[in-house]
């Protein structure tokens, strides 16, 4: 019997709306909207050499490439099941287009951070 | 198809708009729309290692896009967003975990979305220190 692999997507989907329930939220606070507006952060914040040396640092590096992974993996999966309930069909078309987003999207950002460096 | 498949036409009911007819649907339907906030933020967040990945130049120019107000006020919207998915993510959370059995009793849906808000604003509060400490 083939294996499904559902249970993949499935945990993939559900680590990426852990996460961004329990740090979504303060995510877009910090990097929107308290460093941009200068408020309640430093707007310095968002520097390039800030910024840069974040991005650098590998523990800065492994937080940005799995909060945009799993937020991406998280979100097309719920896109992908919620179709059928506004009358679009999900078939493999649009599976593909869903989970393929969400794999461009990570290879883009691990592209992004290795470039970096 | 039946050879007088044009002539038989049997009324099918449409399901244009099904969900709004009921507040339990219409729920439904906005807490698995919060997944377009979180999928745009994370564009936003790969747009933005992508323009650093490019150069100063290219940080410089998105940062004035970021600071602008009306970016500011997209990501007021995306905060909203994202706090309704933290509020029904725990909220749906006993119906997704098995059951939970402690000291020979089952573990209450109202303490593990108690417990689950508890843990998102404690983990909250560490980034923002976290973040607040980066920055001075």
């Amino acid at each position: 019997m083939k294996r499904s692999n559902a249970p993949i997507f499935w945990a993939l989907f559900g680590a990426g709306g852990m996460l961004s329930a329990l740090i979504g939220a303060v995510l877009v606070f910090i990097t929107g909207i308290a460093a941009p507006s200068g408020t309640f952060l430093p707007r310095e914040m968002l520097s390039y050499s800030n910024v840069l040396a974040f991005s650098q640092h590998w523990a800065g590096k492994g937080f940005l490439f799995i909060i945009i992974a799993l937020f991406l993996w998280h979100s097309v999966h719920r896109i992908f099941h919620t179709l059928h309930d506004i009358g679009i069909h999900a078939g493999t078309g649009a599976k593909l287009i869903c989970y393929g987003s969400a794999l461009t999207g990570t290879l883009a950002a691990a592209y992004a951070l290795l470039r970096i460096g | 198809m039946s050879a007088r498949g044009p002539a038989r036409r049997p009324f099918v009911r449409s399901m244009e708009g099904w969900w709004r007819k009921n507040p339990y649907f219409i729920e439904y339907m906005v807490h698995e729309g919060t997944a377009l906030f979180v999928a745009a933020y994370a564009l936003i967040l790969l747009i933005s290692i992508t323009c650093l990945a490019r150069g100063e130049a290219a940080w410089n120019q998105w940062l004035a896009v970021l600071t602008n107000p009306l970016c500011i006020f997209v990501h007021v919207l995306l905060l909203v967003g994202f706090l309704y998915h933290t509020w029904t993510w725990f909220n749906i959370m006993p119906r997704t975990l098995p059951p939970i059995i402690m000291n020979g009793a089952r573990v209450t849906a109202a303490t593990i979305t108690r417990t689950g808000l508890a843990a998102a604003l404690i983990a909250s509060l560490i980034i923002f220190i976290i973040a607040a400490s980066l920055a001075s």
